[in-house]
């Protein structure tokens, strides 16, 4: 009995400490993988930086303040771009998250519930057709309709000198700020109302069901209970929106019409930073057009990279996006 | 009218005006992605039927891409997308499924833990073209060309952060018992982790594999200025390589009619195939685990 208890230990035991040894340099391994991330993101930035450094060292802050952008005589400023960029994605923004949110809760209190589940799964599968498909359907489809029969009946209806003929000039043709704004709309609109409903998901039925218990309507119920309840992680869901708005690229690069400078009406055509880049990128030869368009990407990240933090801080890990 | 009676009838009309509302606006979004759906599928399956209109025409899938007026298909461009996305799942799953596993097993809510957690979250929704600029910088600039290579490591740095943070989901989906058992059995912890803790989240893993997959397969701006785009059929990969994403770009700006009709049947191709992937993989996720 004393002889056969340590019999298997010790046959165990030079296995067993292989095998504890192997633990190090699995976890080493892994932990080289988590790390490889963050250097990539790390490198990403400090490319950037270093790419972008000629255009800054040139035109110091004036790159940031001046619209002007001319391959020809090698002047380049961002401002225009930044400006096409942060008008479109809140423009966007603005079209599609009173949409979205509708759309949220008609899935989540009123959608019929054999309908329930197709419709939600519709939303979901749409939040992934890739961006140049939206782009595309912009180009082709939505542009003429568009400037059919919103665009050109806005501008005959506005009235010269008042503010309105202002911001209604411009090509007929149904490409510019407008248009791309609403295209980036729908194509935010079901990864938001995805998100949105996920969140109203996360109430506990308690909650709603004691308030409808105490005779609040549908829409007491979302104001005064259900929002608030989601509010953090709902801003969190918008900031993540946003986030896709200001870098996507190809849906706007078909139908924003790429021109230089500030846009001065709706219907003007105009440039964002992602489109500016894609569009001159390939093609540019001088050191100084390659590096003001990497130094574009830096403002873009700078400013994405804000919205996204803030965005991560609210949304915590409530929804799982 | 009573004060209460006003009250209600306020109440009431602002319950009505909510619910149509939320009616409405899940009309217009449901109309928009109907009509998106349509001129897809409307424009797009032109290009997989004869000229004439009578039977199936697979030119798409046999010959490659065509100078305007000619006839040609899609196939190196179909080709060239297939071998950049496959190298890039190949790296982006093992470095996402190790770096998933090191947040979830390892680093739990160390400082370094929340750190990584944190930027492959900012990584995760950065903008796909900034993406394509790094690797411009860090590979086709100093290599002086463009490459088929270069896209795939773009494309692979976008999927590997979808990657770790589906593989770290699962993982802390697995029930704490499990681990136990198997330390308990004497296995050591990589063991457990590769035998027990990998074995019993395969499916939620292979659902952020699909969706990963999913996400690059439609990615353009990250390939305009690394893979750049080749006429030919090419298998080297050193060299620039045509894609579907970049090929649709330009022939749908392009004036030609033919290369118009090809940018369509191309889109369409990559929606179908990503609506299917992400649909395999929800289908996966929702699989009920054999006992």
């Amino acid at each position: 009995m004393t002889s056969a208890t340590p019999a298997p230990l010790a046959a165990d035991a030079p296995r067993s400490a292989r095998g504890t040894g192997l633990d190090r340099a699995f976890e080493a391994i892994c932990f080289g993988a988590a790390t490889f991330l963050l250097v990539a993101l790390g490198g990403l930035i400090v490319s950037l930086a270093v790419g972008g450094w000629p255009a800054f060292a040139h035109f110091g802050l004036g790159f940031l303040t001046s619209a002007e952008w001319d391959p020809v005589q090698e002047i380049y400023g961002a401002a225009g771009a930044v400006a096409g960029t942060l008008i479109t994605a809140s423009l966007a923004l603005l079209f599609a998250l009173p949409l979205a949110l509708g759309v949220a809760i008609f899935l989540v209190e009123l959608c019929p519930a054999p309908l329930r589940r197709p419709i939600g799964t519709a939303v979901e599968l749409l939040a992934g057709i890739p961006s140049i498909v939206y782009g595309m359907w912009g180009l082709f489809v939505f542009a003429p309709w568009f400037a059919k029969h919103i665009q050109v009946p806005l501008m005959m209806s506005a009235k010269p000198g008042t503010i309105w003929e202002a911001i209604t000039t411009g090509v007929p043709n149904g490409s510019g700020i407008l248009s791309a704004s609403l295209i980036l709309a729908i194509m935010i609109l079901p990864f938001m109302a995805a998100t949105l409903r996920e969140l109203f998901l996360t109430i506990p039925p308690q909650v709603r069901e004691s308030a409808y218990g105490l005779g609040s309507t549908t829409f007491e119920v979302i104001r005064k209970v259900s929002l608030p309840y989601v509010r953090t992680g709902a801003i969190g869901a918008v900031m993540l929106g946003l986030g896709r708005a200001l870098g996507e690229t190809m849906a706007v690069t078909f139908i924003i019409g790429n021109a230089h400078g500030f846009p001065n009406s709706l219907f003007a055509s105009g440039s964002t930073i992602a489109s500016t880049i894609a569009n001159e990128f390939a093609e540019a030869t001088g050191v100084l057009h390659t590096s003001s368009l990497i130094a574009l990407g830096l403002v873009l990240f700078i400013i994405t990279f804000t919205v996204l933090a803030l965005a991560r801080v609210l949304i915590g890990r409530q929804a799982n996006l | 009218m009573s004060a209460f009676a006003k009250q209600r009838l306020s109440r009431r009309i602002g319950e009505g005006v909510f619910l149509t509302f939320c009616w409405l606006a899940t009309g217009v979004a449901l109309l928009a992605l109907t009509a998106i759906m349509w001129s897809l599928i409307s424009q797009g399956v032109g290009g997989f039927l004869k000229p004439d209109g009578g039977g199936l025409d697979l030119a798409i899938f046999t010959k490659s891409t065509p100078a305007p007026g000619s006839e040609g298909g899609l196939l190196n461009a179909i080709l060239g997308s297939l071998m950049m996305c496959a190298l890039a799942m190949l790296g982006a799953v093992v470095v996402g499924v190790l770096a998933g596993t090191w947040l979830s097993e390892f680093a739990r809510d160390s400082r370094y833990g929340k750190v990584v957690r944190f930027l492959n979250d900012v990584l995760l929704s950065a903008p796909s073209i900034l993406v394509g600029l790094f690797v411009y910088e860090i590979l086709v600039a100093p290599l002086k060309g463009f490459s088929g290579l270069a896209g795939s490591v773009a494309l692979g740095l976008i999927a590997a952060p979808v990657i770790t943070r589906t593989t770290e989901d699962v993982l802390r989906l697995q029930p704490t018992a499990l681990r136990e058992a198997s330390v308990a059995l004497g296995a050591p912890v990589w063991r457990t982790i590769l035998a027990v803790i990998w074995k019993s989240a395969q499916g939620g893993m292979l659902t952020g594999a699909l969706l990963a997959f999913a996400r690059i397969s439609g990615e353009t701006a990250p390939l305009l200025f690394t893979a750049l785009n080749n006429q030919f059929l090419s298998l080297d990969m050193t060299k620039p390589t045509a894609n579907l994403p970049v090929v649709i770009f330009n022939y749908a700006l392009s004036a030609y009619d033919d290369w118009r009709r090809l940018a369509w049947a191309g889109a369409l191709l990559i929606a179908a195939t990503v609506l299917t992937v992400t649909i395999v993989a929800r289908l996966i996720a929702r699989e009920p685990r054999r006992s």
